[in-house]
């Protein structure tokens, strides 16, 4: 009994683990398209960003410079983002699509032209990443039956970006609900005229909405090298980026339920990685793949309008057009 | 600046886009130059790899084959507005239906015979994976980009899951179909130009790159001379204006998007039938991706597309010769370059149109 609740609990853990990448990509995704931009080039900031931190923190051995860096690098795509579909009123999704190919293309080739590793970066020292910080009396609540091992092996024992992707949900719904910046954000991408009207810039509003969604990604680029990792690999983002864009639209663009959706991929992860290869009683080998594709199954079928319903903000996607003829 | 500009056709369809993709080469230029090594000498290297001798030439097509069919599939789908991004996907269920047709009848049937039932398998298979999204976008409202790209991954799962456990050759490690029976592979262009007495190198290019030039044929004349193909123009201007025309946008979605994906699916003619006579995973290694670049360079026009394959068929070969001649960069530069073309000749398509016509006024002073 005790080993069966011992091993949820590690499940919970990693589920927790997987998760923070997740949601953060998601808060940042949720900040664009509520600002009316869509953002498909999640994955791509976040690529670029888990390179350029373990890159700085290889040559520096600073894991904060390396989230700085990851951070600048993330905004800076961010802002090619607002460039071309704020600026120029390109297409959002063509846009999104090539920061995602540059980002793969670009941390490979740079990767390989500066560190001469076939693409990976040097493995960093512990001094140089997010270590695992653990809780005050972490280990003297170990012997609490029940909720103690529960704050030792799921609570505590994380590294600070974990804690600060979860403490980030709450905020993201404090800025969107009850800030006069988010009561903006939320008009600009439901009827950016209406904000226009009222003489706020849809510009300067969509841009903001960016530069936080380029900072939330950077974290979590830099999450996956310098924390969960401890060297960036090519293509490491392995297509969370858009597993995020699901979990925001799982979410139904809102906080709250955005991590929950976050936490469930993350559990489905964390299972399938337990259940590799287990044979089960009844069913034999457990198809894994099934647990891997459940979550882009659920986002179809969300869309779909078959369980509950998700309504995307009605400006996204289109560019705004201050005069018309 | 509010209004789009209008500028002349040649000017529209010749300097537009080439100025774009300048732009997109001189950015990649940059890159190469920021890491230390010569643009000149990098792009004399490719070229030299893509088109330097008759085996390079061969590769070169062979990639350029799968980029015709992925950016047809991706332009069709543009015609009627829609963003198909799961032309990775179609293509890699389109090979599964290629595989099934082959693994079923391989001994019985002669390639000839197989290839019309290969390609149906292709075409179901490849169409089905889209056509659900194209429903799911007509009939229930689901964003056409969102599910496509959660059907990559559903496809993605799948393969590897029917390979590893249902398809793979017993008493084999790694996850693969048995090979075909020689008898199904489709000719390489070696051998059929030994038939006729001509000596070529060995490569993987087929009779696919004839399939892909004819495909371009019929999707030029299905686009712009039937009545399906006005259905989706129609539909893709104008949604409204297609309704008063008579015209049913829901059921046009649903069939360009099937449409769409059956072109992808025939990737798995060129790759599957043609080249690696057995199913096997990744296969489409990113081809339904680049077909995106393909479609935005060509400007979703068949014999744009034929020339942006090529293109990129050029840099994915000459692109392999890179990792020996040069220390400091490797094929992966071609991913930047394809990046960067999906930028300017996409995203960033109307930047130059404001000073182009400055120029052009300047130039050529209203004529009234």
């Amino acid at each position: 009994m005790a080993d069966t609740y011992l091993l949820i609990l590690l499940t919970l853990d990693a589920t927790l683990r997987v998760a923070t990448p997740l949601i953060l990509a998601a808060m940042a995704g949720l900040f664009s398209e509520r600002s009316g931009v869509i953002d498909i080039g999640l994955e791509g900031k976040m690529l670029a960003a888990a390179f350029a931190a373990a890159a700085t923190a290889a040559v520096t051995g600073s894991a904060w410079a390396g989230l700085g860096m990851g951070i600048s690098v993330s905004i800076g795509l961010a802002l090619l983002h607002g460039f071309a579909c704020i600026t120029h009123r390109g297409d959002q999704v063509i846009s999104g699509v090539a920061i995602n190919v540059v980002a793969a293309g670009l941390t490979i080739v740079l990767g390989i032209a500066w560190f001469h590793q076939g693409g990976r970066t040097p493995t960093l020292d512990a001094s140089a990443r997010f270590t695992e910080h653990a809780l005050p009396f972490a280990d003297a609540a170990r012997s609490i039956p029940v909720i103690g091992p529960l704050y030792a092996e799921v609570i505590s024992g994380h590294n600070i970006l974990v804690y600060l992707a979860l403490a980030v949900v709450p905020l993201t719904w404090w800025v969107v609900y009850r800030t006069r910046f988010g009561l903006r954000l939320r008009a600009v991408g439901e009827n950016p005229a209406a904000v226009d009207t009222a003489g706020i810039s849809v510009t300067g509003l969509r841009y903001s909405a960016l530069v936080i969604a380029g900072t939330l990604c950077g974290i979590a680029g830099t999450y996956l090298s310098t924390a969960h990792s401890a060297a960036f690999v090519r293509d490491m983002t392995a297509g969370k980026g858009y597993m995020a864009l699901a979990a925001m639209i799982f979410g139904k663009w809102k906080p709250v339920p955005t991590l929950f959706a976050c936490l469930l991929f993350g559990f489905l992860d964390a299972m399938a990685v337990r259940l590799q290869g287990v044979e089960l009683p009844v069913i034999g080998i457990f198809p894994v793949q099934l647990l891997q594709a459940l979550p882009y199954i659920l986002t179809v079928v969300l869309l779909a309008g078959f369980i509950g319903k998700a309504i995307a903000p009605k400006a996204s996607g289109t560019p705004y057009v201050k005069e018309r003829t | 600046m509010s209004q789009p500009i209008k500028l002349p056709k040649w000017v529209d369809v010749g300097v537009i886009p080439a100025l774009n993709i300048l732009a997109a080469l001189a950015v990649s230029a940059l890159v190469i130059l920021s890491l230390g090594e010569n643009p000149i000498e990098a792009l004399d290297v490719m070229l030299y790899g893509a088109f330097g001798y008759d085996e390079a030439i061969g590769y070169t097509l062979y990639y350029t084959t799968n980029f015709i069919f992925t950016g047809l599939a991706v332009a069709v789908a543009f015609h009627a507005g829609l963003f198909n991004i799961g032309g990775e996907g179609q293509a890699y269920i389109g090979g599964l239906g290629v595989g099934l047709v082959i693994l079923a009848l391989d001994g019985l049937l002669p390639w000839y015979a197989l290839l019309p039932l290969a390609m149906l398998g292709a075409a179901v298979f490849g169409g089905i994976w889209a056509a659900v999204p194209g429903w799911l976008q007509a009939y229930r409202g689901s964003h056409i980009v969102i599910t496509t790209i959660m059907f990559n991954f559903i496809a993605s799962a799948l393969m590897v899951y029917l390979l590893v456990n249902v398809m793979i050759k017993p008493g084999q490690m790694s996850p693969e179909s048995r090979e075909f029976a020689e008898s199904a592979w489709l000719p390489m262009a070696h051998q059929m130009f030994a038939v006729i007495g001509i000596d070529v190198s060995r490569s993987p290019l087929n009779l696919s790159f004839v399939l892909a030039l004819i495909a371009s044929v019929l999707v030029a004349i299905f686009i712009w001379r039937t009545r399906w193909g006005y259905a989706i123009r129609t539909v893709g201007r104008n949604e409204t204006a297609a309704i008063y025309a008579g015209i049913d946008p829901k059921k046009t979605i649903f069939w360009t998007m099937a449409l769409s994906g059956m072109l992808a699916g025939m990737v798995g003619i060129n790759e599957i039938m043609g080249v690696q006579h057995k199913l096997l995973l990744n296969f489409t290694a990113g081809y339904g991706f680049t077909g995106i670049a393909v479609a935005l360079m060509g400007r979703n026009h068949p014999i744009g597309i034929v020339l942006a394959s090529l293109l990129f068929g050029t840099l994915y070969q000459g692109g392999a010769e890179l990792d020996f001649e040069f220390e400091q960069i490797t094929r992966d530069m071609v991913i930047v370059i394809q990046g960067f073309i999906i930028l300017f000749s996409g995203a960033l398509a109307y930047m130059f149109n404001p000073l182009v016509a400055r120029l052009i006024g300047r130039l050529m002073p209203a004529r009234g």
